[in-house]
């Protein structure tokens, strides 16, 4: 909508689809994703484990090509292709204009190399600094992201810190080349939760020093309520619904979204139970016609064995992919006492 | 480290005592027949016996036989039947010659073989096995696997005999290498590794083959961690990302094989290649004692090779502690 490209996204992804083969069929890892980041704002991607998050965020740096992949939609960065680029072009991309942190930062790290010198390792692919240079990039990248006695841990092995620094470690090896967009893959999911929380203040102060833009993977709502701005909700490799975090918490309009806020604890509302979601999420192999969440929603109807696009109903910059005329989903969300969750209509 | 490396060392060393006791025992306390009889063959005269008995001091408690032989291995103090240390006493078939020379003096063509054969499998599987890894189910994986199987299953022997059939000056089809004995022959270093390069060939042949195979399986293994996932992320070459971040870490384990392969070579486990080569090493004098029953020689020759496994040991414990930060820290 914006005339000016400096204001328009970074990052754009068009009907990315991932589908990997295996011996036991053709897996539709990713369906159809399509999103777009901007630079200052944080993206967060939500669902269940398998649903095609982290293979969404690894299909942008070209992580998931593989002989037995099959990549296809648009990945525009820079006004270039990704999915398109070649290996080698692609590398300037990786870890230069964006950049990834993983999930377990107690693997994520070579066992056998000095934290400083897999830092110098990743200034040195992207810019044209000699050792002692790059030395001192490191030691300012560890200060930035909080490593207290920065110029004696640059000497340490990765075993030698704790998780939360580790993923400090992986913050500023990110960072290292300023990148416009920030991939965090489940950044906090290995951590435990004082120390997520450190983790996710670093990166809420880095996104706003920096001002890049963050892509935030994620299965924990209470992460996206902290930090994000935009959310994308997926179920089983599709995207079901997509909104600022507001709409998405306030009004939400797919029966997925409402299970997952459901089943969220509170801790200021005492409430008799939490509502769940029944079933287990489809294989996804063989994903069922129609609307992938089907099967485990109460409010199947008949239309619902055609795949609903997704389109906005409840504002312009929301939309979701249910059948579900907007009153009937207002009506059906709201549960007995006043929450929102997805049950069987009474 | 230092700690590290000093523990090891204890270790080692008691392990040279325990090792040292063990073959004591398999040599003069487990045997239900008189050691004198055994050691004196098979058509010795009551005498004879007598002076062996007598020069082992057979007729001494257990037990002060046994600080006897300790005190001449390791030791430089007087025993009852010689001087240490490593007085392993003397062969009773070449002349009552001292066991160690007769060791020392096989040593350097054991060695020569094994260097050689050692750096040719090495050169040989490391490239067969990233590359099969990295192009994993390619033809050239295939074609390398099977390859290396055929390898495997042929025993040295056999390949050795095909090989001369086939390459050597003497008796060979295409005669381009030397051949049986050559190395007894040869003069000086240059044309004693000339005479190897046909040993060399068939000793490495099947542990090449067998090397290709761990270092591929290990690769495969490593290229799935999420180490070499943030390597490729950071933008790395895949080149280096193979080498410097993926063989860097598959590489320690196959150290440790090394280690424990080199030392079972040098004591006396090229027995076969050096057998069929007729190359004078600590092998095919191995062969010979055993033929002879040549106890003394035999004892010597098994201590001595206990004492290289040791010792190959020790060396890949300090090398796997300075390959795997992980490990100084235990």
């Amino acid at each position: 909508m914006s005339a000016t490209s400096s204001a328009g996204p970074v990052l754009e992804v068009d009907e990315m689809r991932v589908t990997f083969a295996t011996d036991a069929g053709a897996v539709k890892a990713v369906d159809g994703a399509s999103f777009q980041v901007e630079r200052g704002r944080t993206l967060g991607i939500v669902g269940e484990s398998g649903c095609g998050k982290s293979v969404t965020a690894m299909t942008i740096l070209g992580l998931t090509r593989a002989p037995n992949a099959t990549i296809s939609g648009r990945i525009t960065y820079e006004g270039s292709d990704l999915a398109q680029m070649s290996d080698e072009d692609l590398r300037a991309v990786r870890g230069g204009g964006i950049s990834m942190i993983f999930q377990d930062p107690l693997t994520s790290l070579h066992p056998f190399y000095k934290v400083g010198r897999q830092l110098v390792e990743a200034i040195q692919v992207h810019q044209p600094l000699d050792h002692d240079q790059a030395r001192a990039r490191a030691l300012e990248l560890l200060g930035l992201v909080g490593i207290p006695d920065a110029h004696r841990r640059i000497d340490e092995y990765p075993h030698e810190f704790s998780g939360g620094m580790r993923q400090r470690v992986m913050i500023a090896m990110a960072l290292s080349n300023e990148p416009a967009v920030l991939i965090a893959d489940e950044p906090t999911t290995a951590l435990d939760v004082t120390t997520q929380a450190q983790i996710l203040a670093l990166l809420e102060r880095l996104q706003s020093e920096l001002g890049m833009a963050v892509v935030l993977i994620t299965h924990d709502l209470g992460v996206v309520a902290e930090v994000a701005d935009d959310v994308l909700v997926m179920y089983a490799g599709r995207v079901v619904e997509a909104g600022t975090v507001d709409q998405l918490f306030y009004d939400p309009q797919h029966p997925y979204t409402w299970g997952l806020l459901g089943s969220l604890a509170r801790v200021d509302k005492r409430t008799q139970r939490l509502s769940q979601i029944s079933g287990q999420p489809p294989s996804l192999i063989s994903a069922p016609e129609g609307c992938h969440f089907r099967p485990r929603c109460p409010h199947e109807f008949g239309k619902c064995k055609s795949v609903p696009p997704l389109a906005p109903t409840a504002a312009d910059d929301h939309r979701d992919r249910c059948w579900l005329s907007l009153e009937r989903k207002r009506d059906l969300r709201q549960l007995a006492d006043g929450r929102i969750g997805l049950e069987e209509p009474k | 480290m230092a700690r590290y490396i000093t523990r090891r060392v204890l270790w080692s060393i008691a392990m040279l005592g325990i090792v040292s006791a063990v073959v004591f025992a398999i040599f003069y306390v487990l045997p239900s027949a008189d050691p004198a009889t055994l050691r004196a063959g098979r058509s010795a005269t009551p005498a004879q016996i007598e002076i062996i008995r007598e020069s082992l001091c057979l007729d001494d408690p257990m037990p002060v036989q046994f600080v006897d032989y300790m005190k001449g291995i390791f030791t430089p103090l007087e025993t009852c039947s010689g001087k240490g240390p490593l007085d392993f006493g003397n062969s009773i078939f070449q002349n009552n010659e001292p066991v160690l020379d007769i060791i020392l003096d096989r040593l350097p063509a054991t060695f020569l073989l094994v260097t050689g054969a050692v750096i040719l499998w090495i050169a040989i599987a490391i490239p067969v096995g990233i590359i099969s890894a990295v192009r994993q189910r390619s033809l050239l994986d295939r074609t390398t696997m099977i390859t290396s199987l055929v390898f495997i299953s042929a025993p040295v022997f056999w390949l050795g005999l095909v090989a001369l059939y086939l390459f050597a000056q003497d008796v060979g089809l295409i005669p381009i290498f030397p051949g049986i004995g050559s190395y007894n022959t040869s003069d000086n270093l240059l044309a004693r590794a000339g005479s190897l390069l046909l040993p060399w060939f068939v000793l490495a042949a099947a542990t090449a083959a067998i090397y290709a195979r761990y270092i591929r399986s290990q690769m495969l293994d490593v290229m799935t961690e999420d180490y070499i996932r943030t390597a490729r992320a950071k933008g790395l070459s895949e080149r280096t990302v193979v080498l410097r971040h993926g063989f860097r870490s598959a590489v320690t384990p196959v150290i440790t094989l090394l280690g424990l392969d080199v030392g079972t070579l040098l004591a006396g486990n090229a027995i076969l290649t050096e057998t069929v080569f007729n190359i004078p090493g600590v092998g095919s004098e191995v062969a010979g004692a055993i033929g002879s029953s040549d106890l003394p020689l035999i004892q010597g020759i098994v201590l001595f090779g206990a004492f290289f496994i040791v010792i190959f040991n020790l060396i890949v414990d300090v090398l796997y502690a300075y390959l795997d930060p992980r490990v100084r820290y235990e």
